[in-house]
């Protein structure tokens, strides 16, 4: 039995109860991936700069927590927390830019989709960015608890 | 084991969930763009617009047309066969999408060539060079007058024409049909009135195909 191998190897006797929360991020993780391709590729909306960064902390994600979740390795934690944080950060600024208190000037926004436009919304009421943001601190919340957990 | 299936079995609904998606928002914007093309088929063809071809052919291609953007460049030959080898069954209008920076400049010279009778030398020019004045990140469309330095234009009058008014409202037309037949991305095809949807030559040669027989041609 892998799982009780991986735990054990994590002092701790009882079957992996991480398990649970890194499941939950890794879901959040999957989503947000699955909703990004969405908008992207299929509603054709040409992601920002901004969101690019954002993607690129929350794809490696799905493929990071994934492996984890497949070998109950809660070392996986480990490897997902500076994307996550990273990631929470970009969506946080590109929120602020949304809102208009930091002022695009500051961004490096080229060609492309402008990152405060408001096509940046689904359903002509929900930024993206507040979407992401979400995602994002929901994994950190599940990514915590399941380091806890972890190393109980 | 049990956790390797609730993992797979995770992924495989998300895969399936986004497929489903897809199939629900295409068919549904399809619907929308065909909608967009019957209920506006005024917006279509209008009498300002170049035609290539035999003005009373049976089939009509519209192409909205961006002279800066690379896939148009590329459908320029098969379209123009298409319409030579139809035996004047199938004509090409020319609108305008100028969605790339400096589009817009390019469209002005080449309609100021059309006022004199030299619109296809001058669009022919203007496509063989595309790579050179209009690299997307430093478009120069004004090379275009360099270009058609020898096809025998009235200069003078050619760059007047190109700020003139005429020139500056058939492209205001063809923006606002552009926006009005939801086409955001070039080329956009119609085939009587139809949008060409699902992109590529092959499908735009069926439907043309498509579109002679329903008009009874052999």
């Amino acid at each position: 039995m892998s799982t009780d191998r991986s735990s054990a190897s994590h002092g701790d006797g009882s079957p992996a109860t991480f398990w649970t929360p890194l499941f939950l991020a890794w879901l959040l993780a999957l989503l947000a991936t699955a909703g990004a391709l969405f908008l992207g590729e299929v509603m054709g909306k040409a992601p920002c700069v901004l969101c690019w960064y954002q993607r690129i902390a929350m794809f490696p994600l799905v493929l990071v927590l994934g492996m984890g979740l497949f070998f109950s390795d809660a070392r996986s934690v480990r490897y997902a927390l500076p994307l996550a944080c990273v990631g929470w950060g970009i969506a946080a600024y590109h929120l602020l830019v949304f809102w208009g208190v930091v002022s695009e000037g500051l961004v490096p926004c080229g060609k492309g989709s402008s990152c405060a436009d408001a096509d940046v919304q689904v359903a002509g009421m929900v930024p993206i960015p507040l979407l992401s943001l979400a995602a994002f601190t929901g994994i950190l919340v599940a990514l915590w608890m399941a380091r806890r957990r972890a190393r109980a | 084991m049990n956790r390797k299936w609730i993992v797979l079995g995770t992924v495989v609904a998300v895969v399936l969930a986004f497929v489903a998606g897809v199939a629900v928002f295409t068919s549904r914007s399809n619907q929308d763009v065909k909608q967009a093309a019957q209920a506006n088929s005024d917006a279509l063809v209008r009498p300002h617009s170049p035609v290539f071809g035999n003005p009373a052919a049976k089939v009509t291609i519209v192409e909205f047309f961006d002279p800066s953007c690379e896939t148009c460049r590329a459908f320029y030959p098969i379209v123009k066969r298409m319409v030579n080898a139809s035996f004047g069954q199938v004509r090409l209008v020319v609108r305008y999408a100028p969605l790339h920076e400096g589009s817009d400049t390019a469209v002005k010279i080449l309609e100021a060539a059309r006022q004199q009778g030299k619109y296809w030398e001058a669009l022919e020019r203007a496509l063989a060079a595309q790579p050179q004045w209009a690299a997307h990140h430093r478009p120069q469309p004004e090379m275009i007058w360099d270009l058609m330095g020898d096809i025998g234009l009235d200069m003078a009058k050619a760059r007047a024409d190109a700020n003139g008014p005429a020139i500056d409202q058939l492209l205001r037309q063809d923006i606002a049909d552009m926006q009005t037949l939801k086409v955001n991305r070039t080329p956009g095809f119609f085939v009587n009135g139809i949008p060409l949807r699902d992109f590529g030559e092959a499908q735009l040669k069926a439907l043309v195909e498509q579109e002679l027989r329903k008009a009874g041609s052999p």
